[in-house]
């Protein structure tokens, strides 16, 4: 391994101190180990919230076995969960998962550690703000937590915060939207700093059509961030004014609440807040899986030894689906009678967004045809991806079209689809990208036969968890409910699947253990990389040393052809790096 | 390898120093940010039965002064980063110092106008109208603030860089001024919206 000293007047990570160098960090490296480390633990957490929610969906109103008693009086007395605790870890589990787990990870981690090592750049192009994004980052999470410790707890009016509820909800919500200001802020300046870095800190050579699709993948994400974000800022502004200065933006005339007319001027909209939200949640949504599909195509290609089957097709997809996404949020709105001829047209838009998907999808799959696979472990998630996210994304056709959408909204079967595409697929794309990425941040190798543990009952449990829910959906259970159901005689029949679909999420919260223990010991006694390009790959993260110094490359690389020479025909070995003359 | 290029020089091919792309992609967030609540301003106002007309409630020569107030700290911007092409750093010195003046003449012209609602008995809950308004000046007060702060520190302890590094200044100063154009134009739009229609 050869390490890079810097020159100049630049110092050296080894004359920095402990704080500089691992703490207020600005090398986009150890910034993005920050974000990948904090976000695995909420990403831990939020999945244990909703552990909890599966027990009492599955045995309502049976006191919760082991930890029941340490919840508390206020939230489970005797061990029995109460409605207002689930409805805090329904909203929890939602907030945390995508704006503290996922966001972070694909974004914040991935995004910060491998972009600039993908472009040929030194860092990121504004260290210090990299810094500042992963605080706020931080500040927001501690924030989201701590206010489970308030009286009346932590958020509960979902993690879509609809007003009025959340408006009289208690001091919880609060939290929430000052949690939201630190992590809207951090998301803001990791989007400056990611579009200024792609479009500024390319090595020479590297042209925009040379840039590996992971790259891509994330520079739209970083203009729907910096683009959606603020009205959902602007909206928090507003339900923060309506819940402290006693504003009406989000309460109509004449409303009541426990029998009361509540106090207030009125003449405001409650959906008002729903469009701001989803102006936001739509391109959200895009922000979770476009990532995660640039993950994914940087594995296929390099584990099928052949370039991605149309890549320029991926690329303007990707772009198009960017500008898109800011045009179809209404069709999270269809039940709230917006009229006809609004949700025609967001029908409309919301066909159009599914074709560049579906582009993606089908360049990737077709990539496989005639490819020398290897299957080792990154690549067994990646192609696990492939049909999960497929089904994920056929089941939310009927979702776009408002007709269905009516029947099936606020049903299980809405949980089943929007899961396949975040759980088993950006989260398999996730560990995907750790298995693959892991020998260049540590040098080391994952263990081959964890990851073979960890795999394979992650994969038939997803499976089982979330198929079943599309029964249920479709039966018409209501995904709001905290019993699970229990009162409605014609849920009966789809109800026993509560018992198996908790059963499956805590087999599968065990089948993350051998994960979590190869994540540790790999580290220190994993098996050492042969060379720094131990994949065999093509693009620049692999011509860096291992791991990468401060300022990453020995000297400034060039750029000479396209991100997936592979088995170039006449070439003396079967993939050609993007450096080489 | 230099650790970090074009800091100070263009990147040739996209004409761009990296805090200049920097400014301007913020400045679209910033865009997002005002027009959601401009846009919620829309959807309040045609959904509302009855909605005052501005000057009704607002004081529009106070704020006309304030608009002519924040249109001339801009001129004094330009001023000041063109007087540090020309290499007059005493005139940069005066002309920024006019800026930050001009936005504390602002500022305390609209907390006097604040001061006389609330002596009304105008509060943000008084009315949606009044809501709105007070959220948007109040954030776009915030927004002169920061730039105070920005500018207040490129006059004094930030003004040194001009010995050691004067091209990396001289940026700095036009990133700033784009900033300040951009709260200037924020008002600008605020102005007719709320006093005037």
């Amino acid at each position: 391994m050869t390490h890079h000293t810097p020159s100049g007047h630049h110092p050296s990570l080894s004359q920095l101190g402990f704080w500089r160098k691992y703490i207020f960090a600005t090398d986009h490296k150890i910034i993005g180990l920050q974000y990948g480390i904090t976000a695995l633990f909420f990403l831990l957490f939020g999945f244990c919230l909703m552990l909890l929610m599966r027990w009492q969906l599955a045995y309502p109103g049976e006191p919760i076995p082991f930890i029941g008693k340490f919840l508390g009086e206020g939230r489970a007395p005797g061990g029995i969960m109460l409605p207002e605790f689930y409805n805090e870890l329904g909203a929890m589990h939602g907030t945390i998962m995508v704006f503290l787990g996922i966001v972070p990870l694909v974004f914040g981690a991935f995004g910060n550690y491998i972009v600039p090592l993908q472009i040929g750049a030194p860092d990121m192009a504004f260290p210090k703000l990299n810094m500042i994004s992963y605080w706020l980052f931080f500040v927001g999470g501690v924030v989201m937590l701590v206010s489970f410790f308030l009286p009346g707890g932590a958020a509960s009016s979902g993690w879509t915060s609809y007003s009025p509820l959340a408006n009289i909800a208690s001091l919880g919500q609060t939290f929430w939207i000052i949690g939201m200001f630190f992590l809207i802020n951090s998301s803001l300046l990791g989007a400056i700093n990611f579009i200024a870095t792609v479009i500024q800190l390319r090595a020479p050579g590297m042209t925009f059509m040379r840039l590996p699709f992971f790259v891509w993948s994330q520079l739209v994400t970083a203009f729907l961030l910096l683009l959606a974000f603020p009205p959902l800022e602007a909206a928090a502004v507003m339900q923060l004014l309506d819940r402290v200065a006693h504003t009406s933006f989000f309460l109509p005339s004449g409303l009541v609440v426990s029998g009361e007319p509540l106090q207030v001027s009125g003449g405001g909209s409650v959906l008002l807040w729903q469009h701001l939200f989803w102006f936001l949640g739509h391109p959200e949504v895009y922000v979770l899986i476009l990532p995660a599909m640039g993950i994914i195509a940087e594995i296929i290609a390099n584990n099928i030894r052949k370039p991605l089957w149309g890549y320029r097709s991926m690329v303007y997809s990707v772009v198009f689906i960017g500008f898109m996404s800011f045009i179809v949020w209404a069709h999270h709105m269809y039940l709230t009678g917006m009229g006809t001829t609004i949700s025609a047209f967001f029908q409309a838009t919301t066909m159009i967004i599914s074709i560049p998907s579906v582009i993606i999808l089908t360049c990737l799959f077709l990539s496989l045809w005639g490819g020398s696979i290897r299957f080792n472990v990154p690549m067994l998630f990646t192609l696990a991806f492939l049909p999960m996210f497929g089904i994920g994304g056929l089941t939310g056709l009927p979702l776009g079209l408002s007709a269905p959408d009516i029947y099936l909204h606020d049903t299980y079967y809405v949980i089943a689809h929007f899961h396949y595409i975040v759980a088993p697929g950006t989260i398999f794309a996730i560990f995907a990208g750790i298995y693959h990425w892991f020998p260049k941040v540590t040098g080391r190798h994952l263990n081959n036969l964890l990851g073979h543990i960890h795999f394979w009952p992650s994969f038939f449990m997803m499976n089982c968890i979330f198929i079943p829910m599309f029964a249920q959906g479709l039966a018409g259970v209501s995904r709001r409910l905290y019993d699970g159901g229990e009162q409605y005689t014609f849920a009966q029949g789809v109800l026993p699947l509560h018992k198996m679909i908790s059963m499956c999420a805590w087999i599968l919260a065990l089948a993350q253990l051998p994960f979590i223990i190869n994540l540790l010991w790999s580290m220190f006694n994993g098996r050492k990389v042969s060379s720094d390009n131990p994949w065999e790959a093509t693009t620049l993260e692999w011509a860096t040393p291992t791991p990468p110094g401060h300022g990453n490359f020995v000297k400034v690389p060039t750029v000479h052809r396209g991100p997936y020479e592979y088995s170039v025909p006449g070439a003396a070995k079967d993939f050609t790096p993007q450096n080489e003359e | 390898m230099e650790l970090m290029p074009y800091i100070v020089k263009e990147r040739p091919d996209t004409g761009l120093f990296n805090a200049k792309l920097g400014i301007w992609l913020f400045l679209s967030s910033e865009v997002m940010l005002f027009g959601a609540l401009f846009s919620a301003y829309v959807l309040l106002r045609t959904g509302a039965p009855h909605w005052p007309h501005g000057s009704s409630i607002l004081n529009v020569p106070i704020g006309a002064f304030n608009t002519v107030v924040l249109i001339a700290s801009s001129v004094t911007m330009v001023f000041s980063w063109a007087a540090l092409k020309e290499n007059k750093f005493g005139k940069f010195k005066l002309n920024l110092g006019l800026t930050i003046l001009l936005a504390f003449v602002f500022l305390i012209v609209k907390a006097i106008e604040y001061g006389a609602k609330f002596e009304h008995h105008l509060y943000p809950k008084t009315s949606t109208f009044l809501a709105i308004y007070f959220t948007l000046t109040a954030l776009h007060a915030l927004h002169v603030i920061g730039g105070i702060v920005v500018n207040g520190y490129f006059w004094g302890p930030g003004a040194r860089m001009w010995q050691a590094e004067p091209e990396r200044f001289v940026n700095r100063i036009e990133i700033a001024g784009i900033y300040w154009h951009f709260v200037d134009l924020v008002w600008i739009f605020l102005f007719p919206t709320l006093y005037l229609l």
